[in-house]
């Protein structure tokens, strides 16, 4: 599903976010990337969005190589990726219907697929209530939900969450991440990184660790 | 996905925008009418200085005075004579009775002057030649003509009192100067103030646009094709462009009603309200035209800048 094959990044002006990373993630499989904040989380995430490129080595989503991307194919790359982010990335002029329905009309889908699966998404994160709302009048944790609802809708392959409980109290937290697993538990599989130990214990998933840009441990080997 | 529908949800995104942003939208609106403005006035300022223009080289003429009493039929042979010429577009032959009768009229408010004329037993006032040549450039060679003939042993010669084109020439060439003096100054200043207002439209879309530059990073992420994140701005500009085309319309109405009470008296005749609405179709066209490619243009470069990969 994503393969990294001894990947590296250093950023303009010299700065190594990663070195040597290899690691392959299976279909269903739900792993959680850890790792101190500068640890080269982010850069991860970055690299399988196609955000940035690797310095060294390969990125693979399936079996593209996201360095063969050409510019105007990245978009249905990233509609192939369910992203959620720790500053949630909303659409702040829309409502939280309209930013899931927007996600749809992205992916071309029809105004009836649209009209079904909304709703269907907003119920399953528990946000049908709040259907034309706006994210400002949202709590984060609502937020974040409203964040996964349009990361699943459009049923991805892969699920990428980037810290998504970061900015979240532990009560907000905990519903998070009881919601991907219920995701990951009906097929898709979910990469996750964060920086919260305790949340991932209690997962009992596979973890891969990072500092300063390594891999130094992997529960798969 | 039929582009149909693409092109339905473009537009209405940039609808709902456009409405939910209603500062951005209405800063934006006024901005460009500013430059729409300024564009129909330099048309309007074009049409009515061109208008006097032609007002003032239509009174160019020579005129031929003849000493009074002078037979009229030497006038009119004289008249069919210098109408044969293939550069004089008219000859207007004024009798002496006419000429008294046109004096009379001009100076009915002057006493003196129609109390001395009065007094006269005989009409002071000749005949009149009113020539009128199909070029402007054309009245030195015909004045040149007729003072030759004046000069010359026909027997025509001794009934001219005077050709007056030398006056006439100098007054209205310089006047004719002045105009053309204005307008290319006109042009010249409108020409720059459109060119200013139409970069502070540019720079308040750019601006708007800056203002969303997270969303569009946003939309981004999740997968949005460009035309899709650009398609709703540039539709915003288009909705921009119309707004203001529509104010700058109505906003002519009561300016140039206003207007063509002076313009009326000053400049030849021209009423430029009626002008404005014999000509509102072409106007309003050009207006809706500029604001539109104005509102398209600037969205597009705008929305460049945060569109890279």
């Amino acid at each position: 599903m994503i393969y990294f094959d001894k990947v590296a990044k250093v950023y303009p002006g010299g700065d190594t976010a990663l070195e040597d990373v290899s690691f392959h993630v299976a279909p269903g499989e739900f792993v959680a990337i850890t790792g101190h904040s500068g640890a080269g989380k982010t850069t991860l995430v970055r690299l399988i969005l196609a955000e940035v490129m690797p310095t060294g080595g390969s990125v693979l989503i399936e079996s593209q190589d996201t360095k063969d991307l050409h510019s105007g194919h990245v978009p249905a790359h990233r509609r192939r990726i369910g992203t959620v982010f720790q500053d949630y990335k909303l659409l702040h002029g829309r409502t939280v219907y309209e930013n899931i329905a927007f996600a749809m009309e992205a992916a071309g889908r029809t105004d009836e697929e649209i009209a079904n699966d909304v709703p269907y998404v907003l119920e399953l994160v528990d946000l049908e209530d709040k259907a034309s709302r706006f994210p400002g009048q949202l709590s984060g944790g609502e937020k974040q939900r409203l964040a996964i609802a349009r990361a699943i809708v459009n049923q991805p392959e892969v699920i990428v969450a980037d810290e998504p409980t970061g900015n979240l109290d532990p009560h907000a937290s905990q519903e998070v991440m009881q919601i991907l697993q219920k995701i990951n538990e009906l097929g898709t599989t979910v990469l996750l990184t964060t920086h919260d130990t305790d949340t991932v214990k209690k997962l009992n998933k596979r973890v891969i660790h990072l500092e300063r840009g390594r891999v130094v441990s992997d529960d798969a080997n | 996905m039929s582009v149909g529908t693409d092109f339905k949800r473009i537009i209405r995104s940039g609808l709902v925008n456009f409405s939910r942003n209603p500062l951005v939208s209405a800063v934006s609106v006024m901005i460009m009418t500013v430059t729409l403005f300024l564009i129909g006035t330099s048309i309007l300022m074009n049409a009515l200085l061109s208008f006097s223009l032609t007002q003032i080289s239509d009174r160019v003429d020579i005129n031929v005075y003849f000493f009074p009493n002078t037979p009229e039929s030497e006038v009119l042979s004289f008249r069919d004579e210098v109408a044969d010429l293939p550069e004089i577009i008219s000859v207007d032959y004024v009798s002496e009775v006419a000429a008294i009768a046109e004096f009379r009229e001009r100076h009915e408010d002057d006493y003196l002057t129609i109390q001395a004329l009065d007094e006269l037993d005989d009409n002071p006032l000749g005949a009149t030649l009113n020539i009128r040549a199909q070029d402007a450039a054309q009245y030195e060679s015909i004045a040149q003509y007729l003072e030759g003939v004046a000069e010359s042993s026909d027997p025509i010669a001794g009934d001219i009192e005077k050709i007056n084109y030398n006056q006439n020439k100098e007054i209205i060439e310089r006047l004719g100067s002045v105009m053309a003096t204005i307008q290319r100054l006109g042009m010249i200043i409108t020409g720059f103030f459109v060119l200013v207002s139409l970069l502070i439209t540019f720079n308040t879309i750019r601006l708007a646009i800056y203002g969303a530059r997270e969303e569009i990073a946003v939309m981004r992420l999740v997968g949005a094709e460009n035309k899709y994140i650009r398609g709703p701005f540039m539709i915003e500009g288009v909705l921009y462009g119309v707004v203001a085309t529509v104010l700058t319309i109505g906003l002519f109405f009561p300016i140039t009603l206003w207007l063509s009470k002076f313009t009326t008296v000053f400049f030849g005749g021209m009423d430029m309200f009626a002008y404005y609405v014999n000509n509102i179709l072409a106007i309003g066209f050009i207006l809706l035209v500029a604001g539109v490619l104005l509102g398209i243009i600037s969205s597009f470069i705008a929305t460049r800048k945060y569109l890279k990969i």
